[in-house]
């Protein structure tokens, strides 16, 4: 007989979940492993809400296992290390991202590129190794191998460095593949989310001149006089697009809806690179000729290795970079949620799952 | 520049959208002290010349005079020429001028300067048109001349001065010539026949990407791809998921993209040399769970142009082609827009272009 979520593993645990394509999300009880020789078992904080999440309980990708719990964005305390732990120890404060599971023995593994490995497991929604499902940090605690913590700086605060875990990966790794690190250098930030905000942070970090470009007006005052964006194109104003052309050499493309990739490639100097990072349902229309002519390039990334994540880490935490974030209790997320859909959050929901999760 | 118009030519133009070719009467500007003056051989029909005859992209001018892959001997060099002589068997390419201070220009890029010039087609610095190389004999300057090796056939050369760079451009820049990689070619016409030679040349494994099963003989027999693959056929597409380094897509027909996408492995790169004219769709999610890209390339620089001439020398790789006379020209055309060649028609200029009535 199949074992339900609460009896499945030997550990109770409280979190909430979505149970079906309304994407509702309510409490859950459900269960976790024991800590293994190799595990850290966390205490959660704080979890940050990644785009990713809403897509998932409303199914939209079509490959949700319901019930889901969400999170990848997690901050907490190891409250167990197994033996065989040397990284970590009780009371450490870590992080855990998008993955927490990889073969461990391929090339993309041991060049530590496990984001990349074909059996490389994510935090939620998805079938472990031992065959049982992920459940991720919209709850009391996690249950992880050691090769999937992160060690979080002592100078990055808890809430608004959560969302580094996935937003702050997200646009750094793709940022350091492509050479777009290049200090003096223009760099476009398409769409001012979640990931576009933490973007033009890091952009701004590498020494790169940092435009941000939008469908908003409403948002240039804040990319500007807070986020540190030298300027702010406006898609739908003709004019200053077309000025804009040829004076980017890179541009990162948060945008998840489906939108016109041809005025994106129209700002890209030759040799320019488009980086695309948002996850729209649908394709997008790539016209040949922008392409063809100046010799152009649109490329995409997903997330990044641990090794690289911690540099991340590292990387903001020198640099003072943290996400912009609006804190939440756990009952308040699917208000959340609704506002999330429609991009109205400055910039990242972060429930704050130790002082409002609460079994009912 | 030496003075403008005034030594006769003739050649072949298309006068209208009908895209016929006819004769054509005009002129050519003395040599001037840095220009080379060379009388045409051979000239290679690229697909873009049917577009161009044609306007389909809704910039040509008329009369045109197609043609840029031209190959021919030296009848005369400027004073300040140092790296031909008369006599000497040389080609041009695709571009005839540009601006060399621009940082495309100081890179070897010349084919990205915002103001290079077409061989054919397209007004020159001095406001006159070019007029490419379905005529008698070019002037062209110095700096976009390139040397043919000795021992290369002259007509079987002439095509590598489009096709051949503009497969061997993006590979090199996007490191896909590293031997033992393994390549793919989309669709086998003048473009993927050549690449097909050129990855062998590099030490790829090569696969030839169709829609139909027709070509596998010939790719694999006669133009050394070590494998084939039919791409209406999903079992054969689903065994080929994730074994490809790079895909060279000279496909300039609609296509999707996807099934290409799934082809290559992590990190792989999909290279877009065959330009649709409409958009194409791109699925996002294979880009990001591979980190794979999508790039485009137009032909290359003079100094990598020459390079891969010279390494198509070392392998002794020519294009596959179809020599016809002058007065075959619109026939050819045809027989090109149905795809009807194995793989580049390439005039005999010199034995069979005759002056204007």
């Amino acid at each position: 007989m199949a074992k339900s979520p609460e009896t499945e593993h030997p550990n109770k645990v409280f979190g909430w979940a979505a149970r079906d394509k309304s994407g509702l999300l309510s409490p859950f009880n459900f269960s976790r492993r024991d800590n293994g020789e190799n595990d850290v078992t966390v205490k959660i904080l704080f979890c940050g809400v990644c785009h990713t999440d809403l897509h998932t309980i409303k199914n939209d990708w079509g490959y949700s296992y319901y019930p889901v719990v969400p999170g990848h964005e997690i901050v907490g305390i190891a409250t167990k290390v197994g033996k065989n732990v040397t990284k970590f120890k009780e009371g450490d404060r870590v992080g855990v991202g998008v993955i927490t599971g990889s073969c461990q023995s391929c090339e993309s593994c041991d060049q530590d590129l496990e984001n990349y490995c074909p059996q490389m497991s994510f935090t939620y929604n998805a079938i472990a190794s031992d065959g049982t499902k992920n459940y991720g940090g919209y709850s009391e605690n996690i249950v992880v191998d050691q090769r999937f913590v992160l060690r979080f700086p002592e100078s990055l605060p808890s809430d608004s460095g959560a969302p580094l875990l996935c937003a702050g990966i997200t646009v750094y790794s793709p940022m350091k593949y492509y050479g777009m690190t290049e200090a003096g250098k223009h760099l476009g930030v398409a769409g001012l989310g979640g990931l576009g905000h933490v973007a033009v942070k890091i952009g701004k970090a590498f020494g790169l001149k940092v435009t941000v470009i939008s469908s908003s007006p409403a948002k240039e005052e804040e990319a500007i006089s807070q986020l540190g964006a030298d300027s702010f194109l406006v898609t739908t104003d003709p004019q200053k697009m077309k000025a804009a052309i040829g004076t980017m050499d890179y541009i990162i493309d948060t945008i998840s809806a489906v939108h016109a990739l041809y005025p994106l490639l129209g700002l890209l100097k030759v040799n320019g690179k488009l980086i695309a990072l948002g996850l729209p349902a649908k394709p997008l229309e790539l016209p040949m000729f922008p392409l063809v002519l100046g010799r152009k390039m649109v490329g995409g990334s997903d997330i990044g290795g641990m090794k690289e994540t911690q540099e991340m880490l590292d990387f903001c935490a020198k640099h003072n970079i943290t996400a912009d974030i609006e804190l939440i209790k756990m009952d308040e997320i699917n208000t959340a949620m609704e506002r999330l859909a429609k991009s109205d959050v400055k910039y990242r929901f972060v429930i704050d799952v130790a002082n409002s999760l609460s079994p009912p | 520049m030496g003075k403008v118009l005034e030594n006769e030519a003739f050649g072949l133009a298309a006068k209208d959208e009908s895209g016929v070719l006819t004769p054509f009467s005009f002129s050519r500007r003395e040599t001037g002290e840095k220009d080379v003056r060379f009388k045409v051989l051979f000239c290679g029909i690229c697909h873009t010349d049917l577009s161009m005859a044609k306007n389909e992209w809704g910039f040509t001018t008329y009369p045109l005079v197609p043609g840029h892959e031209i190959v021919g001997v030296v009848t005369e060099v400027g004073t300040k020429v140092t790296k031909f002589n008369t006599g000497d068997k040389v080609g041009v390419g695709y571009m005839s001028r540009s601006c060399l201070s621009c940082d495309s220009c100081s890179d070897g890029e010349e084919n990205y300067c915002p103001k290079m010039i077409l061989t054919a087609g397209a007004k020159d610095y001095d406001n006159t048109m070019t007029h490419g190389g379905y005529s008698d004999h070019m002037v062209c300057a110095e700096d976009y001349i390139i040397r043919i090796p000795e021992n290369l056939p002259l007509d079987g050369a002439a095509p590598l001065l489009c096709a051949g760079v503009t497969v061997y451009s993006p590979m090199k820049y996007h490191g896909l010539d590293k031997p033992g990689m393994h390549i793919g070619v989309v669709g086998l016409g003048g473009l993927g026949h050549i690449g097909v030679k050129l990855a062998k040349a590099m030490g790829n494994k090569v696969t030839v990407i169709s829609t139909s099963d027709r070509k596998r003989d010939e790719a694999i027999n006669r133009l050394g791809a070590d494998a084939f693959l039919v791409s209406r056929d999903p079992k054969q597409m689903e065994d080929a998921v994730g074994t490809m380094d790079g895909i060279i897509d000279t496909v300039s027909a609609t296509h999707p993209l996807l099934p290409l996408l799934g082809l290559l492995k992590y990190k792989g790169k999909l290279v877009m040399v065959g330009a649709p004219e409409k958009p194409l769709e791109l699925p996002v999610m294979p880009l990001i769970f591979g980190r794979k890209m999508v790039v485009g390339s137009m032909i290359g620089g003079i100094k990598e142009t020459q390079e891969m001439m010279d390494m198509a020398g070392k392998h002794n790789i020519t294009a596959d082609i179809e020599l016809i006379s002058a007065d075959y020209v619109n026939t050819a055309m045809e027989r090109l827009a149905k795809a009807d060649v194995k793989y580049r028609f390439v005039i005999d200029v010199a034995n069979t272009l005759k002056p204007t009535p």
